[in-house]
């Protein structure tokens, strides 16, 4: 039995941890130590076996074909008539596999979770026991669906996944559950959630009419053939899917629960909503890829899609103020570039800044809780400043992963932002699908979200770690260094984010090397990768040229931010900038009244429409009820009348029957015996009479 | 002749005159007198017919109705007597205690 | 002469029928009770020719000793005997009530008659003879009657014994001088 036999272990590891610190560590109120060593070592043993199951793999199998493995028989519905009057079992299989895309997500997504574990074992130990059991329960649980959703080798194993990121990411963002806000953004996350994965599921349903398959491997194939399915097909499974990865990858209109979800835990968003669960919809559009390749409707839409909410984002991060919304935005942003890169067709690129983007976001979410930990739990960036001095180490690693993020070379952040710039722009170059125009637009918006990235990123910078506090004397002595526990992970992720995108996806083509990018060369046969050939479709120059552009649009937005925040300690410029646009600085202040406007349009409605329902039903039922009681009076009332008059007058009547017949009989007993002798003599007569009649 | 015919209609008017006389007489005594005419007529109807049948069992019980019409004379005597000591007469119209 | 002698045993019917049925009106009409009484015994001694008319000598024996010689003067005896306390002869006929009792007496009689005359005699060796026949014998009336009575019908005589004695005892009762048969103040006593 080789590692990656028993691939299902991986997720499973993670689950134990989950059941034991949920059923037992919590109950029993067992000790801190018990509970993240329990934790770390669940969170542990599926990174390590994790690894030890790629590695082998691709020393041993075929790493061009999917190592598929079933666990169990999971459904079995019986035959189903599908499109086109064939019949098909029902058969899904709780069945996991290992390939190029799965290995990839398992290795990132096993380590930076094992990292972030590790850094919560500091971050929460001012929790009670039970909490603290209860966090990691979750955490642990949040590994097995999220391990869940990547190994699987089916639409249904990945949808349980899916789910199971979705309960967990509710669990967490509502960890403070005591306070009203943290329990409601966790249930907006679900709920909104909700709506994606009702997109999700039609998709589903869709793809096994049309393919009579739900494995990947199958729908791969199906897809190849037709099997006379209409092009139409591919359409709508790809854009429901789609309308999925809108909801679990926060993009425009489904991204409104993101910035609430920053309610929870510090290594939650760091982990949950930066780092893996919200990559969920990249993963899951590059696993799906060929839908998406045989519907060019479906890929523009992502792409659109994807753009549109890069720079929608990225202009809100602009003017927050709280620390950890800033991050949310940026994440929102960053994930509509992944997006973009998808709708182009490049699903490598796509998948890259999934990684890198775990590395640097990861990395930031962690520094802004140590930042908040330092502050006492302050997260206003206006009260922080200055600190830089007091936590040298949480500064440099927090830098580090800013220039990644603002595109800056060599750094990660750079390598796979400017992949996807660069297929963007060879998108419209050659004309894809018919939209080059449309392609072209977007790199734009690619472009000018890199310049906002930048910009904003480092006003978060500059305002935090330089200048000088502003947060009150009494702050100010409480400001250190956060422990080991915190900084390692930190100091991991900084490296990554230097030198990971290098190590992963060096840019050959950039230098006329050919074979570089190791990403490349793993993923492109699982990936049908469309366009991904055609590196000579840009030419030498044209690629260097982007490079440049995109380089110095971040630049440019540094140095704004520099201007802005560093130079200036009263932040004169943007002040008076803000009061110059009023409108435009409320608009994006308070991020386009998007929640507003949902809350008019739906939410309110669909209350208002409840509670008069509930009044109709109320009403109704209250008047039924109301109804009832007043006819049951009334009708007892009557009866009592008709008791009264009728009954009791028919007991009268009778007894004065009685008594007029007494009476009348009465005379007959006149005591008179003769009188008695005469009616006996005619008594007798008479009826001989009537015999006589009768016998005539 | 051994036709019986005559003497049923004989015990017929006889009986019918002693009814009405029950009906009809106020002194309480000529009533019980009037209810011995019916016996006779009885009797009368026995014989008759156990010449006409041929069978003397009619006789035997018009012995019987005869002890029985004595016995009765007897207790309707002992009535007289305990009305008139009750009523201090004898006519039936004032015997209505059991009137109502 | 001829006739008489001829049909001597209807015209002797008749004549007895007549006179019994008038002293049966004369028992129903007559207003003193004394009167009453003798139209009834000379009713009783012409039913006991009409007994020996149909050879029942020993019953028509009977019925003058019992009838006649007993049963009247007992109703004589009570007759005096409530005269003697102070009784007045009454009116005959009850008020109204006459006409409505002889409709109905005539109605139930003609009903009966009606019955009889509808009906079918039964048949069986009448006759003389037979009033006097004892199994094979034919000893005498009274010693037909007399044998009869004290085996095939010697239970009821008995039993009549028993009322007998039953109604001199309930005579005695009733008879009796009590202070609880006096005259009540309103309650009925036995």
């Amino acid at each position: 039995m080789s590692f990656y036999d028993l691939i299902w272990l991986v997720p499973v590891f993670p689950l134990i941890g989950a059941a034991f610190n949920g059923l037992v560590s919590n109950r029993l109120g067992l000790s801190k130590t018990v509970t993240h060593t329990v934790a770390l070592l669940g969170a542990g043993a599926a990174w390590l076996w994790g690894w030890a199951a790629v590695v082998q793999w691709m020393l041993t199998e075929d790493t061009h074909r999917p190592y598929v493995v079933e666990v169990f028989s999971w459904i079995q519905g019986g035959e189903l008539a599908i499109f086109g009057g064939r019949v098909v079992p029902l058969e899904v299989a709780a069945s996991f596999q290992l390939d190029a895309l799965s290995a990839v997500m398992v290795g990132f997504v096993t380590f930076v979770g094992f990292l972030i574990h590790l850094y919560s074992v500091g971050y929460m130990h001012s929790e009670s026991d039970r909490a603290y059991a209860r966090y990691f329960s979750y955490l642990n649980l949040f590994m097995f669906a999220m391990l869940t959703l990547v190994t699987g080798s089916n639409l249904p194993v990945l949808f349980v996944g899916w789910e199971g990121v979705g309960l967990c990411s509710y669990l967490l963002i509502g960890f403070y559950f005591e306070k009203e806000w943290c329990a409601a953004a966790g249930m907006k996350a679900f709920i909104v959630n909700r709506i994606g994965d009702f997109g999700f599921l039609l998709a589903i349903f869709f793809a096994f009419f049309y393919f009579g398959t739900l494995e990947f491997a199958g729908l791969h194939e199906a897809m190849a053939a037709h099997h006379g399915v209409p092009a139409a097909a591919a359409t709508i499974i790809g854009v429901l899917l789609f309308v999925g990865a809108m909801g679990k990858s926060a993009q425009i209109p489904l991204y409104v629960w993101l910035p609430d979800a920053m309610a929870g835990p510090t290594p939650v968003s760091a982990l949950i909503h930066a780092a893996t669960m919200v990559t969920a919809g990249v993963y899951m559009v590059a696993r799906c890829n060929f839908f998406y390749q045989l519907s060019p409707t479906a890929m523009l839409t992502v792409a659109v899609v994807g753009g549109v909410t890069a720079v929608f984002s990225a202009t809100i991060g602009l003017v927050q103020n709280d620390i950890k919304k800033v991050l949310a935005y940026s994440t929102v942003s960053q994930l509509g570039y992944m997006f973009l890169a998808a709708g182009v067709g490049a699903y490598i690129a796509a998948i890259f800044h999934v990684v890198t983007h775990a590395f640097f976001k990861a990395c930031l979410f962690l520094g802004s809780g140590s930042v908040i930990h330092a502050c006492g739990g302050e997260q206003d960036m206006r009260k922080m400043g200055g600190l830089r001095k007091h936590m040298p180490t949480t500064f440099w690693t927090f830098v580090a992963a800013t220039v990644a993020i603002a595109g800056i070379p060599p750094l990660a952040g750079f390598v796979s932002k400017d992949m996807i710039l660069a297929k963007a722009f060879e998108a419209g170059l050659t004309d894809l699908n018919g939209h080059g125009t449309v392609y072209f637009l977007l790199w734009g918006l690619g472009l000018a979200g890199a310049a906002l990235t930048a910009f904003y990123m480092f006003r978060l910078v500059y305002m935090t770690f330089f200048g000088s506090f502003r947060g009150g004397e009494h702050a100010e002595h409480h400001l250190h260094e956060s422990p080991w526990t915190m900084t390692l992970p930190l100091q991991v992720l900084a490296v990554l984010s230097i030198v990971g995108g290098l190590a992963i996806g060096f840019p050959g083509q950039l230098f006329h090397l050919e074979g570089w990018s190791l990403i490349d060369r793993f993923m492109t046969p699982v990936v049908l990768s469309h366009g991904e050939h055609g590196h000579h479709a840009v030419s030498f120059a044209l690629e260097w040229g982007l490079v440049v552009v995109s380089v110095a649009a971040a630049v440019a937005g540094i140095l704004v931010a520099r201007r802005f925040y560093l130079l200036d300690p009263s932040f004169a410029k943007p002040r008076a900038l803000a009061e110059r646009f009023p409108f435009a600085y409320k608009l994006l202040l308070n991020k386009y009244w998007v929640d507003e406007l949902y809350d008019a349009t739906i939410i309110t409605p669909t209350v208002k429409g409840s509670r008069l329902l509930w009044e109709v039903d109320a009403r109704v039922v209250d008047g039924a009820v109301n109804g009832t009681a007043h006819s049951t009076v009334g009708s007892s009332f009557l009866s009592g009348v008709f008791d009264l008059k009728v009954v009791d007058g028919a007991v009268n009547l009778v007894a004065r029957i009685y008594d007029v017949a007494s009476r009348a009989f009465r005379r007959l007993q006149v005591g008179y015996a003769q009188g008695y002798a005469m009616v006996m003599v005619f008594g007798a007569a008479v009826l001989l009479g009537v015999f006589y009649l009768i016998k005539l | 002749m051994i036709s019986a015919e005559p003497y049923v209609a004989l015990s017929l008017v006889l009986l019918c005159l002693g009814l009405v006389g029950v009906m009809v007489r106020r002194n309480f005594i000529t009533v019980l007198m009037s209810l011995e005419l019916m016996f006779n007529a009885v009797n009368l109807n026995l014989i008759a017919f156990s010449f006409r049948l041929g069978d003397l069992a009619g006789q035997i019980l018009a012995i019987f109705v005869i002890t029985i019409a004595a016995a009765e004379a007897a207790i309707g005597l002992g009535l007289i007597i305990a009305l008139v000591r009750l009523k201090d007469t004898v006519s039936l119209d004032e015997a209505d205690l059991m009137r109502s | 002469m001829d006739f008489l002698i001829a049909n001597f045993e209807a015209v002797l019917f008749y004549t007895v029928a007549a006179a019994a049925v008038a002293g049966g009106i004369g028992v129903v009409t007559l207003k003193h009770p004394v009167h009453a009484a003798l139209a009834l015994l000379e009713t009783f001694v012409m039913v006991a020719v009409l007994f020996v008319l149909r050879h029942a000598e020993f019953l028509a024996a009977v019925q003058v000793l019992v009838y006649a010689g007993g049963i009247m003067v007992l109703y004589l005896f009570a007759i005096m005997l409530v005269r003697f306390k102070g009784m007045r002869p009454d009116e005959v006929f009850l008020s109204g009530i006459a006409p409505l009792a002889i409709l109905g007496g005539v109605l139930l009689g003609a009903f009966v008659a009606i019955g009889i005359l509808l009906g079918t005699m039964a048949t069986g060796e009448g006759g003389a003879a037979a009033m006097r026949a004892v199994g094979d014998e034919l000893p005498g009336n009274t010693e037909a009657v007399g044998w009869l009575l004290y085996t095939t019908y010697l239970v009821p005589f008995e039993v009549v014994s028993v009322v007998l004695l039953v109604a001199m005892i309930g005579a005695i009762i009733f008879g009796r001088r009590d202070a609880a048969l006096s005259k009540p103040d309103g309650e009925v006593k036995p």
